[in-house]
């Protein structure tokens, strides 16, 4: 974990209450796909947690949804503007299990950190596939980014407006793979995790305190005894995971 | 340069700083960040008899100024705590430290202060009757002069090292609660801990944590602190260490000037980790700037 200043870049509408902000500073402490930044927000408390997009040596890219005060307030952010960040925040995923093919699932705002990822796999010889889920067309986000990047792309949504209609896991029976890495609502990752055919990781969320393990706000039971998501979380076992 | 040690009950602390218990864990992941020795020295996390996971989550909220936590207590049991906390922590940590210590009965907060009483790293025990997160323990034995005192002297009886009560805001005469504690043998006082409090959740209309009522703490409850440590020093002769809501280097001085012995950080160590090193390191220069000499000159010092 670092502490560090960052400086925006660009903060920008992607799709309906879904904003991109580029953030320009020291990268150095976030060494894998899925971890996560820890963002100081002027008037507020707590830091807000946001996992990373996509994280080069000097340029952090994150992708929100606003949902509450915290939120909001980052979707007023203008270049210029400074920021403090702890980065390097959380285990993050880990690619060694991918085997050939992985199926990286997304849904919503739980699309951003499988980028990094794919972007990581396929630096890796890996060819994965990816289906993204979201409500309706004027909430997608990144499909033409993941398939720059050379993945396979399925897009659903559950109103059928876009894409294939149903769930991320309807699309499941047009995809063949040796493991999964996912990110999303709960609900999703259940309905993954009952439909998957092979181990993966899942990577949860949960309201944190510090986000770097001092406060034990975000803890969970798992098969491997107490976690915390802020720490050896965000992404759990699928073979760990006690559901409840 | 201006003398910045305090003693508590015959320990000297080379500064009056204290990460406070449960923001602080067992020390080692801050001493991933920075060197912890310049502490005065810290409060490990709240310890129970038996291995506790503490509430279902959510368990964190954001407030006005500060934060609900409804954590619960969870702890891996002073058993544990013994075996594997406390060797982890002697690898980054010289000093002695504060064994807080919770409870559900008087045997269990007998049984575990006396088994962190004999542990050569415990400086001296904090004895949390105040945890608001907790049933049929933690704070109910802080909200009458007369649980407390009993706790204090079962407590007294099976122990060497000075032992503090952690006291609850969440009464109605906090004075009287410390005096007990003082009469029953209490070598010292810690407060406030957390004020009870709530959140709603406006899009599920229930309450935001699975707790209900989680306890506040952060800036918010500084000054409540600060009257409060005034109040109880005005009736008692026994060092009190001050906290609740002090963020900054010149809250340290104020929450002293009310009374305060020793000062721990709290909700501040979550949202800036590198805060207690900043007011360490802070602190002589703050010292000069106000001309004092000897920070021990300050205690209780706007009484007088």
């Amino acid at each position: 974990m670092q502490q560090k200043q960052f400086l925006v870049k660009e903060n920008k509408k992607i799709a309906k209450n879904t904003y991109q902000i580029i953030l320009l500073g020291d990268c150095s402490a976030i060494k894998k796909s899925g971890q996560f930044v820890n963002i100081k927000i002027e008037g507020l408390f707590l830091r807000r947690p946001i996992s990373v997009c996509d994280a080069e040596e000097n340029r952090l890219t994150l992708i929100y949804k606003t949902v509450g005060k915290g939120t909001s307030l980052l979707a007023e952010a203008q270049p210029g503007d400074k920021f403090d960040l702890l980065t390097g925040l959380g285990n993050g995923y880990d690619t060694a299990k991918s085997g050939a093919s992985p199926l990286l699932v997304g849904g919503g705002a739980g699309v951003p950190p499988l980028y990094n990822l794919c972007k990581r796999l396929i630096a890796e010889g890996k060819k994965p596939t990816v289906i993204l889920g979201f409500n309706a067309k004027d909430e997608i986000f990144y499909e033409p980014e993941f398939s720059a990047l050379g993945a396979s792309v399925i897009v659903t949504t559950v109103d059928g407006s876009y894409g294939k209609k149903g769930f991320v896991t309807d699309a499941f029976a047009e995809t063949d793979y040796t493991y999964i890495y996912t990110c999303g609502p709960e609900p999703m990752l259940k309905s993954v995790y009952q439909k998957a055919k092979t181990s993966g990781q899942f990577s949860f969320e949960e309201r944190m305190g510090c986000g770097f393990g001092a406060c034990m706000g975000c803890s969970c039971k798992t098969l491997a005894g107490n976690k915390r998501i802020c720490k050896e979380g965000p992404v759990l076992e699928k073979e760990e995971i006690l559901w409840h | 340069m201006a003398l910045t040690n305090v003693t508590l009950s015959g320990w000297t602390l080379d500064n009056p700083i204290i990460p406070a218990s449960g923001t602080f864990g067992y020390g080692y992941e801050f001493a991933e960040l920075y060197d912890i020795n310049c502490l005065g020295t810290f409060s490990f996390k709240g310890t129970t008899k038996d291995p506790r996971f503490g509430n279902e989550t959510p368990r964190i909220a954001e407030t006005p100024a500060g934060m609900l936590n409804a954590v619960g207590l969870q702890n891996p049991g002073v058993d544990n705590v013994i075996r594997e906390e406390l060797p982890k922590l002697k690898q980054c940590f010289s000093k002695k430290v504060i064994a807080n210590v919770s409870g559900f009965s008087l045997d269990e907060y007998c049984y575990t202060c006396e088994k962190l009483d004999r542990q050569e790293q415990v400086g001296l025990l904090e004895v949390n009757i105040s945890c608001p997160n907790v049933h049929g323990g933690g704070m109910s034995f802080g909200t009458s002069p007369e649980s407390a005192a009993e706790v204090t002297r079962e407590v007294k009886k099976v122990t060497t090292k000075p032992v503090y009560i952690k006291l609850s805001p969440n009464v109605t005469d906090i004075v009287q609660i410390a005096k007990a504690c003082q009469d029953a043998g209490a070598d010292g006082i810690s407060l406030i801990n957390t004020l009870l409090g709530m959140k709603i959740d406006l899009r599920k209309r229930k309450p935001l944590l699975a707790n209900t009522t989680g306890g506040l703490s952060g800036s918010a409850i500084f000054p409540v602190a600060v009257r409060m440590v005034w109040q109880v020093y005005q009736a008692v002769d026994i060092p009190i260490i001050g906290m609740g809501g002090v963020s900054s280097a010149e809250d340290v001085l104020e929450i002293m000037m009310a009374g305060a012995t020793a000062v721990q950080i709290g909700a501040a160590n979550l949202t800036d980790p590198y805060i207690c090193r900043d007011i360490v390191t802070k602190l002589p220069g703050l010292l000069d700037q106000y001309g004092i000499h000897d920070i021990k000159e300050i205690i209780g010092g706007a009484h007088r």
